[in-house]
C-alpha cells in the first residue's frame, strides 16, 4: 500500500515549479498574455525540453512513457505557475487517443512530433459534453462539415483531433487543410488559447481506429482530459491559498497582522480542508485511469465535478482574504481565479458530469 | 503509487475472512451494550474469542492480557475493513480500550498496567472520560475540578460534563487540577477514579436525539489515593493530549462515510414518491452525487494518511482536516436521507411508517454532536491554521490591555 507520489513524481513537480518560478513567474506570464496573438515567448518550447509534451508517449516515439498521475502532477504545477501551455490537448488528450486507437503507422507518423513539442493539437471535444445549437461536426463523403467550439490550444495548433458521429469516429485533421477556418475566442483566461473551428468539406488526414476503437479512445481521452482539468484546478487553487496565507501573514490592520484574526484564519483553514481531500481524489482518479480501468470513468467524472466545486470556493476565498487589493488587476491573483473559472466549464460542467456519473453507476437509465 | 497490499497481507486477509465466516454466528448483534459496569456477556465472550485470535487487543502485550502481536498498521486496517464489510461486531470498544489503554501503556506504572489493562480489554471494566467541564469546553486546559492533597489521598471537588457512559462505568480517567499555583496547562494531573467512590454523583444528560449517553458527574470531596495518578503531578495535559488526536480521527472514519453513502443510495432507489423513485428526482440525485464526490475524496484521503503512517511520516496539514471535513460530510449524508424521505423523514421513536428505525433523524442530530464534540469545528480550524499553516494564535485580550 503506497498512496503517495513517487520520488520521480516529486522530482518532476519540484523541477517544474522551480523552472516556472525562475523563468516564467506570474509577472512574466502577465507580459506574455498581453500579446493578443498568443506568442508565448518560447515557454512551451522550454517546457517541452523538460519533457512535458512526451510524458504519456511511448519511449520508442521519443516520450517518457509515464502514466496519467505523472501528467496530473505536471498539470497541477503548470496551473500553479499560471503557465501559458497547451498541455490538455497536445500533451494529454491527443497522445491518449493516438495510443488507444492509432494504427502502428499512425502512431509512428504523429507521436514523435507530439513528443518533441513541434506538433500542437487542438482537440475538438467540447460538443461531446455540451453541444450548442448550430455546433457539431458531421461526416459527408468522407469529409468534415460543421463547427466545433471552445477548442483548447486551437489558435496555435497545426493539427486538430475531431471526434464526430457521437464519438464513434475520430478524425485527425491538418490545420492547413482545405475548408478549415480557425477563429480565436477570447475567454476570461488569457493564459490559454481557445478557438472556434469551421469545417467546410475538409479532408481528413487520418481516421483513428474503427468504430469500436474510436469510441473507446474517445472515452479514454475524455477521462484523461477531465482528470487533467481537475489537476489544473488543484494547482491553481493551491497557489491562491498559498498567496492568501502569505498575504495574511504580512498585511496589518488594527495593529495586528490579519492572519491573527480567527475570521481570516478560519477562511484559510476551510480552504485547506477542501483542498487536501480533493488532492487525494485527483491522485486516485489519475491512478485509476491506468491501473483500475473499471473505475476510471466514474472517478474522472467525480474528480472533475468535485474540483469544479471546491476550486471556485478556494479562489474566491483567497481573493477575499486579500481584501480590496485582491480585486485589482495588478495583484495577479485573478489569473488563477479565471483559469479555474474556465476549467470548471470545459469538458462538462459539474452538474452534467454528476448526471453522467449516476448513469455510469446504473442509478438511472 | 501502489494500492495492492502484497501477498503476505492478502494471505492475512484470507485468514481474517475465514475466521469471520466460521465464527460470525457467535458475534453479538449491534445494540448489545453495557450492564453494571461490564460489557454484555455475549460481547465479552465474543471479545475473548477475538483476543485469542488476534482480532482485538492485537498489539497489547501478552502479560497484560492482549494478543501480543507486533504493531502492523496494515494488518489492523485489514481487520477493520473485513469486520466492517461483513457487518460483524469488533467486540469491546469505547474509551477504555481506545484511549485509556494506550495511555497506560505509555505512561502507567507496572502496577496500573497489571491492574487495569486486562479487565478493560476484556470488557469487564468500562471507563468514562472526565475531561470537559461546564466552564471548560473548547478551552479544555482550563478545567477547574480540584484534586487537593490530603494525606495519601486526593479530595476531588467540582463537576464534569459530556461524560459518555458515566452511568454505566466502573472507572473514570480524567483531568483534575492538582497544582493550584501552577499555570493553566501545568496544573493538571491525569487521575483514575472508581465511580463508586463516595462523593461522586452521576446525573444523566438527555441530548437532542432523545438518548442519554452523556452525563454530568459531580464530585464532593471524593477521596482517591494519590497512587491513582498516571504520570507525574502536573503532567496531565501532556498525557491527555496524546490521545485526543486519536479520538478526533475516530469520529470521522472514511469506512463509516462509505457505508452511509451506500445506505443512502439504497434508500433513494427503494423509496417512491409521486409514482416514481426518489432517485429519479434530478435535484435530490445531484445532491447525492455531490456527496459521493466528497465521500470518495475522504476515502482516498484516508489511504493517503494511512500511507504516511506506514512510512512513519507526519502527513502535515492534510492530517488535520479529517475530523472537520469528515463530520460535516457525515451530517450532510444524513440530512439528505431525511430529505429523500420528505415528510415521512420526520417520523421518530418507533412511529408507524417510520423508515430505517428513525436512524436518518437520530444520526443527523448525532453527527451535529460530532461536529461540536472532540474539539468543535472552530477549534479544528484553529488547529489547521495554527499547526498546519503556521498562522499565529489569536492574541489574549489581557495582552492588549
Amino acid at each position: 500500500m503506497d498512496f503517495a507520489l513517487s520520488e520521480e513524481q516529486e522530482l518532476l513537480a519540484s523541477t517544474l515549479r522551480r523552472y516556472l518560478d525562475e523563468e516564467c513567474p506570474i509577472t512574466r506570464v502577465r507580459e506574455l498574455v498581453a500579446d493578443a496573438a498568443g506568442n508565448d515567448g518560447g515557454t512551451w518550447k522550454a517546457l517541452c525540453e523538460l519533457g512535458i509534451a512526451g510524458l504519456l508517449i511511448p519511449e520508442e516515439f521519443g516520450g517518457s512513457e509515464l502514466g496519467l498521475l505523472d501528467a496530473a502532477v505536471a498539470a497541477e504545477c503548470l496551473a500553479w505557475g499560471g503557465a501559458p501551455a497547451p498541455f490538455l490537448g497536445t500533451a494529454v488528450m491527443a497522445p491518449v487517443a493516438l495510443c488507444e486507437a492509432g494504427s502502428p503507422e499512425q502512431r509512428a507518423r504523429w507521436l514523435p512530433g507530439l513528443a518533441s513539442g513541434s506538433t500542437r493539437v487542438g482537440v475538438a471535444a467540447n460538443e461531446l459534453a455540451s453541444r450548442r445549437d448550430g455546433a457539431g461536426v458531421e461526416v459527408r463523403d468522407g469529409r468534415l462539415h460543421g463547427t466545433a467550439l471552445m477548442v483548447e490550444g486551437g489558435p496555435d495548433a497545426n493539427f486538430f483531433l475531431v471526434p464526430t458521429e457521437a464519438g464513434t469516429r475520430l478524425a485527425w485533421v491538418d490545420a492547413q487543410a482545405d475548408g478549415v477556418t480557425c477563429k480565436r475566442l477570447t475567454t476570461i483566461d488569457r493564459t490559454r488559447g481557445f478557438a472556434e473551428l469551421h469545417f467546410d468539406a475538409t479532408p481528413v488526414a487520418d481516421w483513428l481506429g474503427g468504430e469500436g476503437g474510436a469510441r473507446r479512445a474517445t472515452q479514454r481521452m475524455l477521462d484523461a482530459g477531465r482528470v487533467i482539468l481537475a489537476a489544473d484546478i488543484l494547482g491553481a487553487s493551491e497557489r491562491t491559498l498559498e498567496l492568501a496565507v502569505a498575504y495574511a501573514m504580512q498585511r496589518k490592520q488594527f495593529e495586528r497582522i490579519i492572519g491573527s484574526f480567527q475570521a481570516v484564519k478560519h477562511m484559510c483553514a476551510e480552504m485547506v480542508a477542501e483542498l487536501e481531500p480533493a488532492r487525494s481524489l485527483v491522485w486516485y482518479a489519475a491512478h485509476a485511469f491506468d491501473h483500475v480501468p473499471e473505475e476510471a470513468t466514474v472517478t474522472a467524472l467525480h474528480a472533475k465535478a468535485h474540483l469544479s466545486e471546491i476550486g471556485p470556493f478556494i479562489v474566491r476565498t483567497a481573493t477575499e482574504v486579500h481584501g480590496g487589493i485582491g480585486f485589482t488587476d495588478e495583484q495577479n491573483l485573478h489569473y488563477w481565479f479565471k483559469r479555474v473559472g474556465v476549467d470548471r466549464q470545459l469538458l462538462g460542467a459539474p452538474e452534467a458530469l454528476r448526471e453522467q456519473a449516476a448513469r455510469e453507476q446504473g442509478w438511472i437509465e | 503509487m501502489d494500492l495492492s497490499y502484497g501477498p503476505e497481507y492478502e494471505a492475512f486477509r484470507a485468514e481474517v475472512r475465514a475466521f469471520i465466516a466460521a465464527h460470525k454466528d457467535k458475534a453479538p448483534r449491534a445494540g448489545r451494550g453495557v450492564t453494571a459496569g461490564k460489557a454484555h456477556k455475549a460481547v465479552r465472550e465474543w471479545q475473548g474469542l477475538l483476543i485469542e485470535n488476534g482480532y482485538a487487543a492485537r498489539n497489547i502485550p501478552k502479560q497484560y492480557g492482549g494478543y501480543g502481536a507486533p504493531v502492523d498498521i496494515l494488518k489492523r486496517v485489514i481487520i477493520e475493513e473485513e469486520f466492517n464489510s461483513a457487518g460483524v461486531s469488533r467486540g469491546v470498544g469505547g474509551q477504555g480500550p481506545e484511549m485509556l489503554v494506550p495511555t497506560l501503556l505509555e505512561h502507567g506504572t507496572e502496577e496500573q498496567k497489571q491492574r487495569y489493562i486486562g479487565p478493560t480489554i476484556r470488557g469487564e471494566m468500562i471507563w468514562c472520560q472526565g475531561y470537559s467541564e461546564p466552564g471548560s469546553g473548547s478551552d479544555l486546559a482550563s478545567v477547574q475540578t480540584r484534586a487537593v492533597a490530603d494525606g495519601d489521598d486526593f479530595l476531588l471537588t467540582g463537576q464534569k460534563i459530556w461524560t459518555t457512559t458515566a452511568h454505566e462505568s466502573q472507572m473514570m480517567f480524567g483531568l483534575f487540577r492538582t497544582e493550584a499555583e501552577a499555570s493553566k496547562h501545568a496544573g493538571l494531573s491525569y487521575l483514575l477514579v472508581p465511580m463508586d467512590t463516595p462523593g461522586i454523583e452521576v446525573r444523566p444528560l438527555e441530548t437532542m436525539t432523545g438518548d442519554t449517553e452523556f452525563n454530568e458527574v459531580f464530585f464532593t470531596e471524593a477521596r482517591v489515593p494519590q497512587t491513582s495518578i498516571v504520570g507525574q503531578r502536573g503532567e496531565g495535559w501532556k498525557i491527555a493530549n496524546a490521545t485526543l488526536t486519536h479520538e478526533r480521527n475516530m469520529l470521522a472514519s472514511a469506512a463509516v462515510l462509505d457505508g452511509g453513502l451506500r445506505n443512502l443510495v439504497r434508500l433513494m432507489e427503494k423509496e417512491r414518491v409521486n409514482g416514481g423513485r426518489v432517485m429519479d428526482s434530478p435535484v435530490l440525485r445531484d445532491r447525492l452525487l455531490r456527496l459521493q464526490s466528497r465521500v470518495m475524496a475522504m476515502k482516498y484521503h484516508s489511504m493517503r494518511m494511512l500511507t504516511a503512517r506506514l512510512k512513519g511520516e507526519f502527513p502535515g496539514v492534510s492530517a488535520l482536516v479529517t475530523k472537520l471535513t469528515g463530520c460535516e460530510v457525515s451530517h450532510q449524508l444524513n440530512a439528505l436521507g431525511i430529505d429523500a424521505l420528505g415528510e415521512l423523514g420526520t417520523l421518530y421513536e418507533g412511529s408507524p411508517r417510520e423508515r430505517d428505525g428513525g436512524r436518518w433523524q437520530s444520526q443527523h442530530m448525532f453527527t451535529l454532536g460530532l461536529i461540536i464534540g472532540g474539539g468543535t469545528a472552530q477549534i479544528q480550524k484553529n488547529i489547521i491554521s495554527e499547526r498546519g499553516l503556521g498562522m499565529p494564535r489569536e492574541p489574549k485580550p489581557q495582552a492588549r490591555a
